[in-house]
């Protein structure tokens, strides 16, 4: 029902000596991790459980009928945008996935309070050229969803900007020329995490040109500094090597202290937080293409050919191994994606659905329930922030660990001749 | 099949370009100006407690030298110290076992020289008897033989009396 808790798997795996690249999307072999998974799973089949009660039970006693059915509170937590679920959008109706999916998605507008939002700016381009607006021209005096003429006519649908004609229907054609660039929810809360990492980091390495370096660590510096020696003597050293990880520290103290920025940044429910950056496809796969283009580059001759021409085995052997090497290359990065991507979303969704549920009952008890669960997930996320973080970080410093690896292959050579003979 | 699948997966080229850079910005600015002279400070006090505990260590073995030193001295002394007495205990010993051989020499030596020097006497003193006892041999003679020439006989009885009486010596 819930494995969306990823798990990395990698170092097994080139135990195994690199031969399943689908491991370590599924398989679940990480201590910590299993516990955690098993405390939340346990805790959304109980939950459903009592919720399942209830709802059965307020469904026999009163005749309200609800706009939801009881197969969607046994899930609530299932991200598929229904068909239905856009029917049902009567009056005084309320609609979970859509309010959960609108949460996590992102938005050209950012909600501050009561009926006030930040309506960001709107950058498109288009084969007319390029063109900013306010998100505030998307909708009417009503607050209800229009076309903006602009170049082109444009109206959000789904979330996502496209060129429609005059009666409001979407024209495919042009939309695919459409470019949008827009500072969404997402890409503003990008820009405050970035501000804010360049103020705490710039502010904690100037404290060290001023006290020097032989005076204790002060005030900023000192919190700062434990986690810099954690990601080089935890994370670099152990995967990458002690000769080679210097040149690496830069990139993996960025990624893991942008990843730990915007996901705890996600945590936060209101103003400045609130945006789902890394729970976004996007972010994470921009990441994951970062950690590819900086594996490969600095892969080494013997890393190549242990993909291409397993040293150590029979020709056939060889043969049959490369294509799956080849394939590995790509879900490393490709895993690195999915598993930051879906732990933060399952957390968000996890929290809100939990929130949902005093919307479903329609009952204000519903919260004595829900509130102490949606506070207990929100501890459990602050350590899975963390740690997503840091197995962001590690897989990474693995990848160039492997890539970067200096083989001795004279095991393999004297093993070669014995086969031959 | 591509139209179906959840928005929630398909990456928005906005926040990939933005994302882009953002990172490269963070990773440029923060590499330069954050990592570099963190990392960098962060190496030197590791250096520095290291030396400062090498050097400490350094300075407890050289402590630890110069005690060995000066108890090896110490001992040297005391040696040298005990050997001195002793020198001087058996040069003492030897003086007096030098000076108390001296004087017994000395001694056997008066011993022996008033020894000579009473043999001498000795032999002095019976030369003179002898000398004086032959006078007297020679003056008894000369008045026996002036007294008893006459008588050839008894001349002769006497003689013999006289030189049986008289033995050399």
């Amino acid at each position: 029902m819930f494995n969306l808790y990823f798990i990395p798997q990698e170092e097994f795996c080139s135990k195994l000596g690199y031969f399943n690249p689908f491991i370590p999307i599924f398989a679940a072999n990480f201590e910590i991790g299993m516990s955690f998974r098993r405390i939340k799973s346990l805790l959304v089949v109980s939950l459903s459980f009592v919720a399942l009660l209830v709802s059965t039970s307020t469904k026999a006693n009163e005749s309200v009928v609800l706009p939801t059915d009881s197969n969607k509170v046994k899930q609530p937590i299932v991200a598929e945008a229904e068909p239905a679920a856009h029917a049902a959008k009567e009056e005084g109706s309320f609609n979970v996935t859509e309010t959960i999916l609108e949460h996590i998605k992102d938005d050209h507008s950012w909600h501050l309070w009561g009926h006030t939002s930040l309506h960001l700016p709107v950058i498109l381009y288009t084969s007319k050229g390029l063109e900013v607006f306010s998100s505030k021209n998307f909708l009417d005096e009503h607050h209800e969803q229009t076309i903006y003429k602009g170049n082109f006519d444009y109206k959000i649908i789904e979330g996502k900007t496209k060129i429609v004609d005059a009666a409001g229907v979407v024209d495919v054609q042009a939309s695919k020329q459409l470019w949008d660039f827009s500072i969404t929810k997402n890409v503003a809360s990008l820009f405050i995490s970035v501000f804010i990492l360049l103020v705490v980091l710039l502010t904690a390495a100037s404290a060290y040109k001023k006290t020097g370096v032989k005076s204790a660590p002060k005030g900023l510096q000192s919190f700062m500094e434990p986690i810099v020696l954690f990601v080089r003597d935890e994370v670099a050293i152990p995967n990458i090597g002690a000769k080679r990880h210097a040149k690496y520290m830069p990139f993996l103290l960025t990624i893991f202290f942008l990843v730990l920025t915007n996901n705890f940044l996600g945590l936060v429910p209101f103003f400045p937080g609130g945006a789902n950056v890394s729970g976004n496809i996007a972010f994470t796969m921009t990441l994951a293409v970062c950690v590819f283009i900086v594996v490969n580059l600095s892969a080494n001759k013997s890393y190549w050919e242990h993909i291409f021409w397993m040293p150590g085995m029979h020709w056939s052997m060889k043969l049959f191994l490369a294509p799956i090497e080849l394939i590995g290359v790509f879900t490393k990065p490709i895993s690195l994606m999915i598993r930051l991507f879906a732990n933060i979303t399952a957390g968000h969704i996890l929290v809100l659905s939990l929130i949902c549920l005093i919307f479903i009952f329609k009952t204000v008890f519903a919260s004595a329930i829900a509130v102490p669960f949606a506070v207990f997930i929100g501890l459990i996320e602050l350590l899975v922030a963390f740690l997503q973080a840091y197995i962001f970080t590690m897989l990474s410093a693995m990848y160039i660990g492997m890539a970067t690896e200096e083989h001795h292959h004279e095991a393999h050579e004297a093993h070669k001749e014995v086969a031959h003979h | 099949m591509l139209l179906e699948i959840n928005p929630l997966v398909l990456p928005d080229i906005g926040l990939v370009f933005w994302n882009t850079i953002a990172f490269l910005v963070l990773l440029i600015v923060l590499g330069k100006f954050a990592w570099k002279p963190m990392l960098k400070a962060i190496s030197d006090r590791e250096q520095g407690i290291e030396d400062a505990l090498s050097k400490a260590d350094k300075m407890k073995a050289d402590i630890a030298a110069m005690q060995n030193e000066n108890e090896a001295l110490l001992v040297k002394a005391r040696e040298e110290r005990a050997i001195l007495i002793k020198e001087a205990k058996e040069a003492s010993e030897k003086m007096i076992a030098d000076a108390k051989e001296k004087a017994k020499a000395e001694y056997e030596r008066i011993v022996a020289d008033a020894q000579a020097a009473i043999n001498q006497q000795k032999n002095a003193a019976l030369t003179e008897v002898k000398n004086q006892v032959g006078a007297l041999v020679v003056e008894v003679a000369e008045k026996v033989l002036r007294r008893e020439l006459s008588n050839k006989a008894e001349q002769e009885s006497y003689i013999k009396q006289v030189a049986e009486g008289v033995k050399l010596n």
